[in-house]
């Protein structure tokens, strides 16, 4: 049976493996047809920004796998309005500019409604 | 289709409490252990954001052994509430998901 799964990033890329490791899951387990979505909140955000260029420290672009996951089928992309807002960005800043932005009530309702939460 | 919210981090250097209680459901449940036990003082920060959850029923709760080690059960919001942790397994069972805010 399809579960509903949530992965959720809190962490700034580059900085630790997290935020890579979420997206490494979310793709793998579009591959197995889940019905997955993905949230960024907090620090997690600062994943968006475009034009990253993190060659010079001899990691590799996140933000080139990110826009992968719609080739994998995953949609249901959100990002926390309040966490953007904090951190001042904007969604011309973002890699997508049709990112699903959820306020915190939002959220409330989203994690209501999903069979697994992964923490990232 | 509720949630059992785990913070292990000290509100004093940590936001992890701060944004757990933007999006926790009146039905959800927060447990409070390691150094998120921290976040159960009476003057913590976030205190009266989450005095105002418990009162709408959010129930709370801290691990006994880890507010005893640090010294604060005099120190407690009176609401919240002691467990050990089979209790913490029963909970993780009467919810539908965990999220942990490490």
């Amino acid at each position: 049976m399809k579960k509903k799964l949530l992965v959720i990033s809190r962490r700034a890329p580059y900085g630790t493996s997290l935020a890579r490791e979420a997206l490494d899951v979310t793709l793998a387990a579009s591959v197995y047809d889940q019905d997955i979505g993905m949230l960024f909140m907090d620090d997690g955000v600062f994943q968006l920004i475009k034009n990253q260029n993190p060659e010079e420290i001899t990691q590799k672009n996140l933000s080139a796998t990110l826009s992968a996951l719609s080739l994998y089928g995953v949609d249901n992309i959100y990002a926390h309005k309040d966490s953007l807002e904090d951190r001042d960005l904007k969604i011309n800043e973002l890699i997508w500019d049709d990112i699903k932005i959820l306020t915190s009530e939002d959220v409330k309702n989203l994690l209501d409604q999903q069979d697994h939460l992964l923490s990232f | 289709m509720s949630t059992l919210h785990t913070i292990n981090k000290s509100p004093y250097s940590n936001s992890s409490l701060s944004s757990c209680i933007k999006v926790c459901s009146t039905s959800d449940a927060i447990l409070l252990l390691e150094d998120g036990v921290f976040g159960a003082i009476k003057s913590a920060p976030d205190s009266v954001q989450l005095q105002e959850l418990i009162l709408l029923g959010v129930r709370v709760f801290a691990i006994s052994a880890d507010i005893k080690a640090r010294g604060l059960t005099e120190k407690l919001m009176p609401s919240v509430e002691l467990i050990d942790y089979d209790s913490f397994v029963q909970l993780t069972i009467e919810h539908r998901c965990v999220q942990s805010w490490y």
